[in-house]
């Protein structure tokens, strides 16, 4: 075990606990923002350097401070170590160029975005980021392009967190998709056009943590705080079958996997329950879902305090809208 | 004249072939090393002789070589840096090209010492015609029992092995160098674990500049003691400077660490003083990576005394007013050049070179381009420039990799002595003849 | 044209290939895509690279993302001459900017492009370790270093005159240097 404080707050973790986990388990005040790092996917993370820390005692045996800053995602705790996150300037500022780099590029289309509303890039930017920007050179533009009839790419969006190449890398068989070329012109593509086709793809949308790679059957339908989403569940021979249910009215508009409170997908569902059952009828329901507060949905205006049985869809009711306002 | 312990006999001809290389003391080492001494031997005398890696971090090799983990039943590697890519630096190129024996014979010293089955040469792509060189010297080493099964009748064997890369400069970073050697994008991996644990296939490896393992030979010719005598204090040995730019007589030079930079730059025994009878502006003196250093500041130091050739006095006054000996890629500038310019090709160089894993380093060095290209044109601000201060800064310290930091440091010094250049720049935009602006990563 | 390696060719990449440990073919992908670069009319089609892939039993994403990644690697037709042209700071001080326009001039091609002949492509290119004989350019496997226009010039004279494609594998006779 080894006990370690970030920010004036101490935990015991097992060894081999990343500065990143140590901090979640204290709690979400104290936990790092991420971006390419995702729990349930190995060797994710460390490309964004958005949850970089300060390293004021590197541990009790070896108390000298770590010359840099480190990404908390790939470095293990040490027994005594003591981080500071928040409560470091010199990662307050960092982190703030970090997302100035992010966005230097990004195309800033939230408006027209699927993504918006649960983007991680949003949340970041809000938190993080400067309202100002400080560059007038054009920006890197990509060619929108259809990887399979379900799945749109729009490099143009993208941060190369490299997660829908580590899903398809470690969930599918057959990586047909990868990241080309290199420095700024690094994009995800297939290189040749090419379907991604196989029954764990869509878990790539879920990754996305922007909207780089959007769910076709949604496009456009509605904006994601118009929507409810409901936890659901069927047999599925593919995967648990554990869901959330997106609904607007009595239509469900798409379906993703679970994500925990960081916005990190549970578990990984199939192509079928994804895009092929959309049917109340095809699921059994389980209650509204808790959205973390990672988007705009996490002040969870439509959640409702009922246990499963007595949860009907009616209960939900949508975000208060003001007059004139249509999705 | 220096002493010289690698290019003694760099003018011999027929050097690169192994007859006379073998009549001019070739190889004694490995006769040496396999058998009278034993590897942990070789290790000692090498951590004796204070050598430090010579491809620009500077890092007490026989350290690095005693954190080599030594599991049973797990292989060990070697793999030698010879992926010379650094703007100014050239020296690897003429040792490999000039006496590849002496590589070779490194290389299979260092093996034994390391207790390594396997070796690789990782040499960049553009170098393909040393290649043939390498391939040649070691067809001959294998010949005459210096590799392969039983190496002089030791029970020792060793492979080696030229794996050629093929244009990216950020293999010359150790990890992004394993990782192409195992057919991948050079992406520079996440420290920890770092080589000496889990390198090339995940097995205990170390890398080693090509100059770094070459100056292994006179170490285990002559002990490590004796060579710890060569230099001055911390910086043991010679070091084989690279000297380019607007100087009389570019070339590499070993020289002994210790002498003056003043005597560098003017005396006849080495560059031969500044070009067509101009003055000294400033020197870049350990490749582009390493801060630029205006003309008084890198002849002398803060007290007034003369600066010398050493990993000390090249880095004294810190960043604010030193440098560092880096790789050696010692790149003189006249009084007629453009600082900026200059710096926009560094940056030119960081932006392509960049491989785009990591934000800061991504986005920060083809912003930093864009910037500079801007005020080369004529339509920078003041704010321009301070902004370049302010991107630099996000970037050091906050890459996955030391690339983000050479990309760094030379605006930063750029900036630091040459401030009054940029604004000039800025309020008296000058027309610039061509400029080269990065365009498409991929070719033609 | 078929895509396939001459017997040659095939010996010599099952011949890097047998370098590494069981397992670890992957390892020969960078020296077997130079190998299908020189032999497939010096660029890399994705037809090249699946063979590639093929060889070492790797997807072809593998192979697409490592020959997007190395500059030496064309993903386009080049001219049978690919000049490259060192542009880094050393070359910049002792005039690469005039040469390439020099070249730009005489072939009456702009950088990035090929004469329509077919026979040169002009690219510049970063630091290629010769900063001690800038400026140069790099022609195939061959340096030609301390450019001056009369250089530049013959070099390319030389070129036409011969007429072959010149790839980084080819055999070339070690300059002075």
């Amino acid at each position: 075990m080894a006990k370690v404080t970030i920010d004036g707050r101490s935990i015991e973790v097992p060894d081999g606990t990343t500065i990143l986990q140590a901090a979640r388990m204290i709690g979400p005040e104290v936990a790092p923002p991420t971006m390419c790092y995702h729990s349930k996917l190995k060797t994710s993370g460390g490309y964004c350097r958005t949850c970089l820390v300060e390293v004021t005692k590197g541990s009790e045996k070896d108390p000298r401070p770590m010359p840099k800053l480190v990404a908390s995602c790939r470095t293990t705790v040490m027994d005594g170590m003591e981080v500071g996150n928040q409560t470091s300037p010199k990662v307050i500022e960092a982190r703030k160029g970090v997302v100035e780099f992010l966005l230097l590029n990004h195309p800033l289309d939230c408006p027209i975005c699927d993504q918006a509303g649960e983007c991680h890039l949003q949340d970041l930017s809000y938190e993080h980021g400067s309202s100002k920007t400080r560059t007038d050179f054009e920006r890197r533009t990509f060619e929108k392009i259809d990887i399979g009839d379900k799945i749109q790419l729009h490099m143009t969006r993208c941060i190369l967190c490299y997660r829908c190449v580590k899903v398809a890398d470690q969930i599918t068989d057959g990586r047909v998709h990868g990241v080309l070329n290199r420095g700024d012109h690094s994009e995800i593509s297939t290189y040749i056009e090419q379907a991604v086709d196989n029954d764990f793809s869509g878990n790539m949308i879920d990754v996305c943590p922007v909207g780089a790679l959007t769910d076709k059957t949604f496009r456009f339908k509605s904006r994601v705080w118009f929507t409810k989403p409901v936890t659901a569940h069927r047999d599925c021979e593919k995967c648990s079958g554990k869901v959330n249910l997106w609904y607007k009215g009595e239509e469900v508009l798409r379906v993703t996997g679970r994500k925990d409170q960081w916005g990190e997908v549970e578990e990984f569902i199939c192509n079928t329950c994804r895009f092929d059952k959309k049917n109340t009828s095809d699921w059994t329901l389980e209650g509204p879902a808790h959205i973390s507060n990672q988007s705009v949905i996490s002040a969870n205006h439509y959640e409702v305090f009922k246990k499963p049985t007595e949860f009907k869809l009616n209960d939900i009711k949508p975000l208060k809208i003001e007059e004139g306002s249509k999705s | 004249m220096g002493k010289k312990l690698l290019l003694e006999h760099d003018h011999v001809p027929g050097i690169q072939g192994y007859e006379v290389y073998r009549q001019h003391g070739g190889y004694q080492s490995v006769e040496k090393a396999v058998k009278t001494m034993s590897p942990e031997a070789i290790v000692e005398e090498v951590k004796k002789s204070g050598l430090r890696g010579r491809g620009g971090a500077g890092f007490p090799t026989g350290m690095k070589w005693s954190f080599l983990a030594k599991p049973e039943g797990v292989a060990r590697y070697l793999v030698c840096n010879a992926d010379e890519s650094e703007p100014g630096t050239f020296k690897d190129r003429y040792l490999m090209s000039r006496i590849p024996h002496l590589l070779v014979e490194g290389m299979i010293t260092s093996s034994f010492a390391l207790g390594v089955n396997t070796a690789f040469i990782y040499i960049r792509g553009e170098y393909y015609y040393i290649v043939r060189i390498l391939e040649n010297a070691i067809a001959e080493a294998y010949a005459n029992g210096f590799l392969g099964k039983n190496i002089l009748g030791s029970g020792y064997n060793l492979d080696l092995h030229v794996q050629v890369g093929a244009g990216a400069y950020i293999c010359g970073e150790e990890t992004a160098l394993l990782e192409s050697l195992e057919g991948k994008r050079g992406n520079p991996r996440i420290k920890p674990p770092f080589p000496a644990i889990a390198g090339l296939y995940g097995c205990p490896t170390v890398v080693n500049n090509v100059e770094t393992i070459a100056a292994v030979v006179p170490i285990v010719n002559q002990g490590g003691d004796a060579y710890a005598q060569i230099g001055i204090g911390k910086s043991a040995g010679t070091k084989l400077i690279s000297a380019s730019g607007h100087i009389n007589k570019p070339g590499v030079y070993e020289i002994e660490m210790g002498i003056t930079v003043e005597d560098f730059i003017y005396s006849d025994e080495y560059c031969g003083g500044i070009k067509n009878g101009k003055k000294l502006k400033a020197v870049v003196a350990g490749g582009s990576s390493v801060p630029i250093l205006p003309a008084d500041k890198i002849l002398t130091l803060a007290n007034g005394e003369k600066r010398l050739m050493s990993y000390e006095s090249l880095s004294d006054g810190g960043f604010g007013g030193g440098t560092m000996l880096g790789s050696g890629g010692f790149i003189v500038m006249d009084e007629t050049t453009s600082i900026v310019e200059n710096l926009f090709t560094f940056a030119r160089f960081y932006h392509h070179e960049s491989c785009g894993q990591c934000s800061p380093c991504r986005e920060g060095t083809a912003w930093m381009e864009k910037i500079l290209h801007k005020i080369m044109d004529g339509h920078g601000t003041l704010a321009d420039i301070d902004l370049l201060w302010e991107i630099q800064a996000k970037i050091e310290g906050n890459t996955i990799c030391p690339l983000g930091d050479a990309a760094a440091w030379p605006v930063a010094s750029a900036i630091r002595h040459f401030r009054s250049e940029f604004e000039e720049y800025v309020s008296n935009p000058k027309s610039v003849k061509v400029v080269r602006h990065y365009d498409a990563m991929q070719n033609a | 044209m078929e895509i396939k390696f001459s017997e040659d060719t095939l010996a010599v990449a099952n011949k890097i290939i047998a370098r590494y440990p069981e397992g670890k073919q992957k390892s020969a992908l960078i020296p077997l895509l130079h190998l299908a670069q020189a032999e497939f009319e010096g660029w890399l089609s994705p037809e090249a690279m699946d063979y590639v892939a093929s060889l070492l039993h790797i997807k072809p994403i593998e192979a697409y993302e490592v020959a997007s990644f190395y500059s030496m690697f064309n993903l386009k037709p080049v001219g049978k001459c690919l000049i490259e042209v060192c542009r880094t700071s050393s070359c910049w001080l002792r005039g690469s900017n005039e040469i390439v326009e020099h070249i730009e001039k005489k072939l009456g091609i702009k950088e990035g492009e090929t004469t329509t002949d077919g026979m040169f492509t002009l690219k510049t290119v970063e630091c290629l370790g010769s900063c001690g004989t800038a400026p140069m350019m790099m022609i195939g496997a061959q340096y030609h270093e301390n450019l001056t226009y009369e250089k530049v010039d013959k070099v390319l004279e030389q070129c036409k005159t011969d007429g072959s494609r010149k790839t980084y594998l080819d055999k070339v006779v070690i300059d002075k240097y």
